[in-house]
């Protein structure tokens, strides 16, 4: 039994200690928002927050949540108003937007960081989510211009 | 359109009397109102594209797979710019599997070969004028008039001397007993509010919030989740396996042997990977035993020492060659390249006594219910086809193997399963771009001009592969082979272009621009290189040849002035250009590069398309940045090697994908252009690794001949 917190709300999960963090929000609380894309942390589709710190589910076990925070692409806003969903469409960057979820909360987690980020900070904070439609220009765009600078 | 209309409601039924609610989490979006879904009903279904509710609301059925390419948003407004709708009240259905959404071009229901516009734009804005013209007559019948006494504005028959105005709202149930005229009359393109917009795209806002419903996120009650052990060794087989252990592993369910492998069948997808972890099997690699990547560039070597079917044959090449002032030799080779959607491959199915449901993320409806209807031996008719949206296709979602598991499976075990491949089930068991051996000959006379080309393919062949469903070569010729060599478009007077068949037992597909990714590359490469023998500017030395491709140069002049060529660059970077037809589009593509630690870097890339008349002009842009930066990740770190007889390649850290801190910017210019639609998924991608290896050509001095680039 692990109990952590998932969007704001306590959870308990009976999965297996070893199971990770993605297949538990997937598989056993049915929130698809968050994506599976390699299994080994190399595309950040299955980022989420932690604590407010962008990880990627697939390499959390369970056990290591315990007692913490989760925020998934469901919770980062009520209602898709977060500055990032609002500049992601202004921008027009999902295309098949099977990575978006995970590029969102990567960018999210730079933004309570680093309120107005240069495209040096983009570039560290996003360099491990891959977009194959290849919206990285237009995700460059949008963070921009939810950090304010226009696009 | 009866059919169709029965197939629903016998879906809506079913999933009523099942109880079990199987339902798919897949959200499309719909711009409705609050109130929307109430009492309102939908009398006017005109044809298959449209349904009209007495509230307003307006249903476009998209017969497209949504991969990202924008089908979503751009069908509908074809449709909706004849229909004069209001965009605003909008809602979007995927279609079923039925006759009645074959592709136009194909004649079956399929999406790829950048076809969707270009297939469609006839039909549809037929079907959204029809559907006006019946709107209009209702309205004329219940005033009165003449219907050339009204006209239509945003979702309103307007009368227009007078003051009267219906909603189509108000007239949907009327319209629907109005005959569907047999023509109709379409717009001028000079009235068009929708065609050739930069109108947002509907399905953004459900894949910002997470909830738009790809194949992975198909659920039901009582789905079980499924992965499939499968021979690292293209068609080899089980020869024998101990399930103990796996069965062992806690949420593990069932262990089933089915046509692909070994499926362990669990609660959930993490349990299945633990079980089919502990799967003891033992493979009869088969003939592919043994095969390698050194193997197989051998026998491509050989057979390009022997015969070619000829794909284009003007003047007499090798005469005129051997007569040449100047001759230049080179040999090309490519890769195989696995597709890499973001989306791993999937598919759920329900199969029971009387009905096979899929839930797909598919870019071939008729093809998975052919094959449904094979596997469980049910009617076509008893197979319905859930297309869900796409997390990327590429090509690799016109393959119906990952489909035919899920079927399989599920009636092995009589419940819903879902199958789901891990990264490395995606990147080891595709159906491959195919690897290539090209050697190629020029000639130039005693001015520098060229007269003599000749380019000898040797490569595997996908139409050979689909041959079942698309009958035997023509004249033995595969002209996804050949496309983008033999008809490359430069005016030299003796052309010859073969090819020769290598038959190496790696599965081969579809891959974003198919023969042009490869082809371009090659000839694009090539025509500087003869270029640079006849001591000559590249834009301008193919500037000369190309007097009777006028599109071609349209595009290529419009990509120069745009870059610059020619104009001053930082210390250290070189530009590099290439221009290919592909899909009916035209695309010149400048690269701007230099070398970081020896590692080429790209800063820009100047994209100039012309497409005909295009419908959204953003979704375009879009469609060229995409298809850059495929292109340009296959160039620089594209390779599937091939050992003992499977792929290398596994993961993301093996098989390298483009990453954001190496984004190039990108700048699109589209041709102002009447001509007839052409296609924009894929006519990015070929002409990127030419103006890459162009640029790095021009840089170094060192011409780059076999990709990738990096290796």
């Amino acid at each position: 039994m692990t109990a952590f917190e998932i969007n704001g709300r306590r959870t308990e999960s009976q999965s297996a200690p070893d199971t990770p963090l993605l297949w538990v929000i997937r598989d056993d609380l049915r929130l698809t928002g968050t994506k599976f894309g390699c299994g080994i942390g190399q595309c950040g589709a299955c980022t989420v927050h932690l604590d407010g710190v962008a990880v990627r589910s697939c390499q959390l076990p369970l056990s290591a949540v315990e007692g913490k925070r989760v925020t998934t692409i469901e919770g980062l806003s009520s209602n898709g108003d977060h500055p990032l969903q609002e500049a992601w469409i202004e921008e027009q960057v999902p295309q098949c937007g099977y990575c978006q979820s995970g590029q969102l909360m990567s960018a999210a987690a730079l933004l309570s960081e680093k309120p107005h980020p240069t495209d040096d900070d983009i570039d560290d904070a996003m360099s491990g989510n891959i977009c194959r439609c290849g919206t990285y220009q237009r995700i460059r765009r949008a963070v921009h211009r939810a950090a304010g600078g226009g696009a | 359109m009866t059919a169709i209309e029965l197939n629903r409601r016998e879906f809506v039924r079913s999933g009523v009397a099942a109880g079990a609610g199987l339902t798919l989490a897949i959200h499309l979006p719909a711009c409705a109102r609050p109130g929307d879904a109430g009492v309102a009903t939908t009398p006017f279904k005109p044809n298959a594209w449209l349904r009209i509710s007495t509230d307003g609301a307006t249903t476009v059925i998209v017969d497209k797979s949504e991969m990202g390419q924008g089908v979503l948003t751009s069908l509908p407004q074809m449709i909706m710019e004849e229909l004069d709708g209001d965009w605003s009240r909008i809602r979007i259905e995927p279609a079923p599997v039925d006759p009645a959404y074959n592709n136009t071009f194909y004649n079956i229901q399929a999406t790829g070969g950048s076809t969707s516009v270009r297939s469609s734009m006839q039909s549809l804005r037929e079907a959204g004028a029809k559907a006006r013209a019946m709107l209009v007559s209702a309205a004329a019948v219940d005033w009165g008039v003449d219907p050339s006494g009204c006209h239509t504005e945003s979702g309103y028959v307007v009368e227009t001397d007078g003051r009267r105005r219906k909603s189509y709202g108000d007239l949907a149930e009327a319209a629907a007993t109005m005959p569907v005229p047999e023509s109709v009359e379409l717009k001028d393109p000079r009235d068009f509010k929708l065609i050739g917009k930069p109108i947002a795209r509907l399905d953004v806002a459900d894949k910002v919030t997470g909830s738009a419903g790809f194949g992975i996120d198909a659920d039901s009650e009582g789905m079980l989740v499924a992965v499939v052990a499968r021979c690292p060794s293209f068609g080899g087989k089980v020869a024998s396996y101990d399930d103990q252990a796996a069965l062992t592993v806690p949420g593990v369910r069932q262990v089933v042997e089915i046509e692909s492998g070994i499926a362990v069948v669990a609660d959930g997808y993490w349990p299945a990977t633990q079980g089919r972890r502990a799967l003891e099997i033992t493979w009869d690699r088969g003939a592919m035993e043994g095969v390698s990547s050194e193997t197989i560039a051998k026998k491509f070597k050989a057979l390009a020492r022997g015969a070619g079917v000829v794909a284009r044959d003007e003047g007499n090449a090798a005469r005129a060659l051997g007569r040449a002032a100047k001759r230049i030799e080179a040999e090309y080779q490519v890769p195989y390249l696995a597709h890499a959607t973001m989306e791993p491959m999937n598919c759920s199915a329900s199969v029971t006594p009387g009905k096979c449901t899929l839930w797909a993320p598919t870019q071939f409806q008729s093809g998975l219910r052919m094959i449904g209807a094979q596997i469980t031996g049910l009617p076509e008719e008893a197979v319905e086809v859930n297309t869900t949206l796409l997390g990327g296709g590429f090509g690799r979602r016109f393959e119906m193997d990952f489909a035919a598991e899920a079927v399989q499976l599920s009636q092995a075990i009589s419940r819903p399963v879902k199958v789901i491949w891990s990264r490395e089930d995606d990147t080891g068991h595709d159906f491959y771009r195919p690897a290539a051996y090209n050697r190629l000959g020029a000639g130039l006379d005693s001015a520098g001009d060229p007269v003599a080309w000749t380019h000898r393919i040797v490569g595997p062949s996908i139409m050979t592969r689909l041959s079942a469903l698309f009958g035997p070569l023509p004249d033995g010729l595969d002209s996804t082979s050949v496309e983008g060599a033999a008809d490359m478009p430069y005016g030299i007077e003796n052309i010859h272009c073969d090819w020769v068949h290598a038959d190496v037992g790696v599965p081969v597909g579809f891959w974003r621009s198919v023969g042009h990714s490869q082809n371009a590359f090659v000839t694009e490469c090539f025509i500087d290189e003869v270029a640079g023998a006849a001591g000559r500017d590249p834009y301008e030395f193919r500037r000369g040849l190309l007097a009777e491709s006028p599109r071609h140069l349209g595009a290529l002049e419009l990509a120069a002035t745009k870059a610059g060529w020619g104009g001053p660059l930082p210390d250290g970077r070189a530009r590099g250009i290439a221009v290919a037809e592909s899909f009916g589009s035209y695309v010149a593509e400048v690269a701007e590069v230099s070398l970081e630690n020896g590692i080429p870097r790209v800063h820009r890339v100047v994209c100039a398309i012309d497409c005909g008349v295009h419908v959204n002009p953003d979704i375009i842009a879009a469609q060229m940045e995409s298809g850059i930066v495929y292109g340009l990740t296959a160039a620089l770190y594209g390779e599937i090697t091939i050992d003992n007889g499977g792929a290398r390649e596994g993961n993301f850290d093996s098989y390298q994908m483009l990453r954001i801190q190496e984004m190039p910017e990108v700048e699109v210019h589209i041709v102002q252009s009447t001509e007839g639609p052409g296609g924009v998924g894929e006519p990015g991608t070929p002409p990127i690794a030419p103006a890459v290896v162009n640029a790095l050509a021009a840089l170094t001095g060192e011409r780059i001949r076999k990709l990738p680039i990096v290796a």
